[in-house]
């Protein structure tokens, strides 16, 4: 097997750009600024509209979700069918899949029919970044949720938000509360954050939820609520599973609603401009009361809307990159030619 | 046949030989050690072994031969030639096999294909309950007749206290040691990495080492009411050290042992979601493998093993969680702890006493050492042969290593079992 298997930035190709988008962890500052700024250019700011853009024309984008998703699925094909991909879609059953060589072969089959991007959902960590190193050089793998690892366009998604309300997220405080330890969601938004190099990012739960090294984070945890998000710019609610109670991490809704619930008494706390985020769906009366969700502050529906910009900026980039690069090897092999014939 | 390996620094923990002599065999023993050869003793060849080292036979206390069932790579055939071509002449193969080596037949069938193979000594541990079910005892005393050194339970460790109090005691009266792995099912929740630093980062379900160490706690109590020979295999924490070394001071008659994989590697070594790097107990902390190292070189850590799990290509090429655990060390386990002797300090005859004399007297059998009309196992070693492990090379099935590029000084150039030149190095 290859030295690449370890390498950490296989998402980026030999110019440094995006070839790939398995995770926030190891990219600069100007990756993130590009998809934000890329993001902005697909929304019309009059209406909020999405244009539909021929970006992807004649690209094959296939939506490989290995794990059932409703939501990130239809985004990511309105996303697609915005940028004019052909789009097909997949539901597979992990269990079809269970040894290695079928999984690949799936794979490898998909990439035979002419795809040129896979958006990948995978309950294993990790996943994404394994198919990464398995496609062919030209074809381009999107990580739409893998395990408790990244999900790194939802964060993307939520810096957006961040920063259309607030300006810049430099310097701004940001708690996120709930479960942390076990969502992909969180740990790629905080490794958006640090990225872009917001002043403090806290995390607020009970213990049972939060990671056991916030340092490998660089996140200051609170139990407490009310110290969490005293004093912070945004918000962010975490959506609580149903598995966190049979696992017996928490005792029940009620109470956790009782320590940790976004009230508006709560709310009050925070800063008075500052924004309340949820990724969705809400359950209202556990995270957060309805008059929350529903209140002046919250842009809990927007980021929905954001999401399929989101989306459509990062394959754009990626294709867009894609292209560059051919660019830049077709001119190199030009010189090199050229070079030889002179030497 | 009768040989003289001359000049060579002979090392033997057993005997604590350490000197530049010759070696003498005969009849597939040893026949002596010396400047002289023993009385009447007229060699029909000579080796000579100047500046090389001489050392037993390697004692594996744990390594999957692939057979019977297809579960695992390789083949008794193939496996024990890994092991001779890593100075390992004698394995013991745990129960986890398909079928399960719960029963005499199974044990006969492991020891027919060593035979057969004639290239190692192969032990074959039974399964302590019946298909490694954790519920029913097996036949431990037909296990014993049929020639099992030691019971366990592989990596399926008796979760019900009743059972393995039930099973010890019953054990206790067999004269036979007792293999346990502490892991708390319940406590390792599906995990498949260390809980440190690295799972907060890549989000990997996490083990935490209270999943070892609980059980550990739980077996040793037992242990202790039921006064059974035990050992402990594959420690991977530091605080199970501690546990381990406390329960030796009060007397429990106990040894362990420790992969050694576990002394060179940590959880660092998983950031990049490589399932090379996939093993049970996972990698833990560098703090962890500092204790274990530790261990070793204060003698709280009786023995290393090369846990060698050769494992098909395809069970690894899988996302990290779902790649099959393990990895395949036989042919590492001497190069990886002559590098602990050459880099981290640790003592060369306590480095090799725990892949010799230790597991030996571990299992009460005549092996690992050079005593005279012991078994003829040995390696000769050249301790200033520098290589680079190139999986393709391997001789094992399993080429899962993640050992590939790493350099090493000493290599292994013959190895003699029974008396037989089992291996020669290629590049020598």
């Amino acid at each position: 097997m290859s030295s690449r298997l370890s390498s950490p930035n296989i998402q980026l190709n030999e110019l440094g750009k995006l070839h790939h988008f398995l995770t926030l962890e190891g990219l600069k500052a100007h990756h993130l600024t590009e998809i934000l700024d890329t993001t902005e250019s697909f929304i019309n700011p009059n209406t909020n509209e999405i244009k539909k853009v021929p970006l992807l024309r004649g690209k094959s984008i296939m939506n490989l979700f290995f794990e059932p998703s409703t939501r990130t699925r239809t985004t990511f094909e309105i996303a697609e069918k915005r940028l004019s991909a052909d789009v097909s879609s997949l539901d597979i059953q992990t269990s079809a899949t269970k040894k290695g060589e079928s999984l690949l072969d799936t794979l490898w089959n998909l990439q035979a029919m002419q795809a040129d991007m896979f958006v990948i959902r995978h309950a294993q960590s990790g996943a994404a970044q394994f198919f990464a190193q398995h496609v062919a050089p030209h074809v381009h793998v999107l990580n739409a949720g893998d395990g408790q690892h990244a999900h790194p366009t939802q964060a993307m998604l939520d810096m957006f938000t961040i920063r259309k309300h607030m300006g810049d997220i430099f310097d701004l405080k940001i708690a996120i509360v709930g479960d942390v330890q076990h969502s992909r969601v969180v740990r790629s938004q905080i490794q958006a954050l640090s990225i872009l190099e917001a002043r403090e990012i806290r995390v607020v739960g009970p213990k049972t939820l939060m990671p056991e090294n916030p340092e490998a984070l660089g996140v200051h945890i609170y139990h407490n609520m009310e110290e969490g998000i005293t004093g912070v710019d945004v918000i962010i609610m975490v959506r609580l599973q149903n598995e966190r109670m049979t696992s017996a991490l928490i005792p029940s809704e009620k109470e956790f609603f009782k320590l940790y619930g976004l009230t508006e008494a709560r709310l009050a706390l925070a800063k008075p401009n500052a924004i309340v985020m949820h990724p969705g769906p809400i359950n209202r009366g556990v995270e957060i009361e309805s008059a929350v969700a529903d209140g002046p502050q919250s842009v809990i529906l927007e980021q929905v809307t954001y999401g399929i910009a989101v989306r459509m900026a990062v394959m754009s980039i990626i294709m867009s990159n894609a292209a560059q690069l051919t660019q830049y090897q077709t001119e190199k092999s030009v010189q090199e030619t050229a070079q030889e014939e002179q030497a | 046949m009768r040989l003289a390996i001359t000049n060579g620094r002979v090392i033997d923990p057993a005997q604590n030989i350490d000197k530049i002599t010759n070696l003498y065999l005969s009849r597939g023993k040893i026949a002596g050690i010396g400047a002289h050869p023993p009385e009447g003793f007229s060699p029909d060849k000579e080796l000579d072994a100047t500046d090389k080292w001489i050392i037993p036979g390697l004692v594996d206390l744990q390594a999957r031969l692939g057979e019977p069932g297809s579960h695992y790579a390789g083949s008794i055939a193939t496996e024990t030639q890994a092991a001779v071509a890593g100075g390992i002449t004698s394995i013991c193969c745990p129960p986890d096999t398909t079928p399960v080596n719960d029963s005499q037949a199974v044990t006969e069938l492991l020891q027919r294909r060593a035979r057969q193979a004639a290239t190692a000594f192969v032990m074959p541990i039974g399964a302590l309950t019946q298909a490694l079910q954790g519920e029913r005892l097996s036949s431990i005393y037909a296990l014993k007749q049929a020639g099992c050194v030691a019971l366990s339970q592989a990596n399926q460790p008796i979760q019900n206290a009743l059972t393995l109090k039930n099973a010890l005691e019953y054990t206790a009266s067999h004269d036979i040691v007792v293999m346990l792995r502490c892991e708390d099912r319940q406590l390792k929740n599906n995990g498949v990495a260390h809980s440190g630093m690295v799972s907060t980062r890549m989000g990997l379900p996490e083990i935490p080492p209270s999943a070892e160490t609980s059980a550990l706690a739980r077996d040793l109590i037992l242990v202790e009411e039921t006064g059974i020979r035990a050992h402990f295999s594959q420690l991977s924490c530091a605080r199970s050290v501690e546990m381990i070394a406390e329960a030796k001071q009060r007397g429990l008659p106990i040894t362990c042992d420790v992969a050694i994989h576990q002394l060179h590697l940590t959880e660092m070594d998983v950031l990049g979601f490589n399932s090379l790097f996939h093993v049970s107990p996972p990698l833990r902390s560098m703090a962890d493998k500092q204790a274990l190292l530790n261990g070793l070189k204060t003698g709280v850590i009786d023995a290393v093993v090369s846990d060698h799990t050769p494992i098909h290509k395809d069970d690894k090429l899988l996302p990290f969680g779902e790649s099959l655990p393990g990895i395949s060390g036989l042919e590492t386990l001497l190069p990886l702890l002559l590098k602990l002797v050459n880099d981290y300090g640790l003592d060369l005859m306590t480095a090799i006493r725990a892949v010799t004399h230790n597991p030996a007297s571990i299992l009460s059998i005549q092996t690992g050492s050079l005593k005279n009309n012991h078994s003829a196992d040995l390696c000769i070693l050249d301790p200033h042969g520098y290589w680079t492990l190139n999986p393709e090379n391997m001789v094992s099935e399993g080429k899962n290593t993640p050992f590939q590029g790493w350099e090493f000084i000493g290599t292994v150039e013959q190895t003699f079992f029974q008396g037989r030149p089992v291996y020669r190095n290629p590049n020598v």
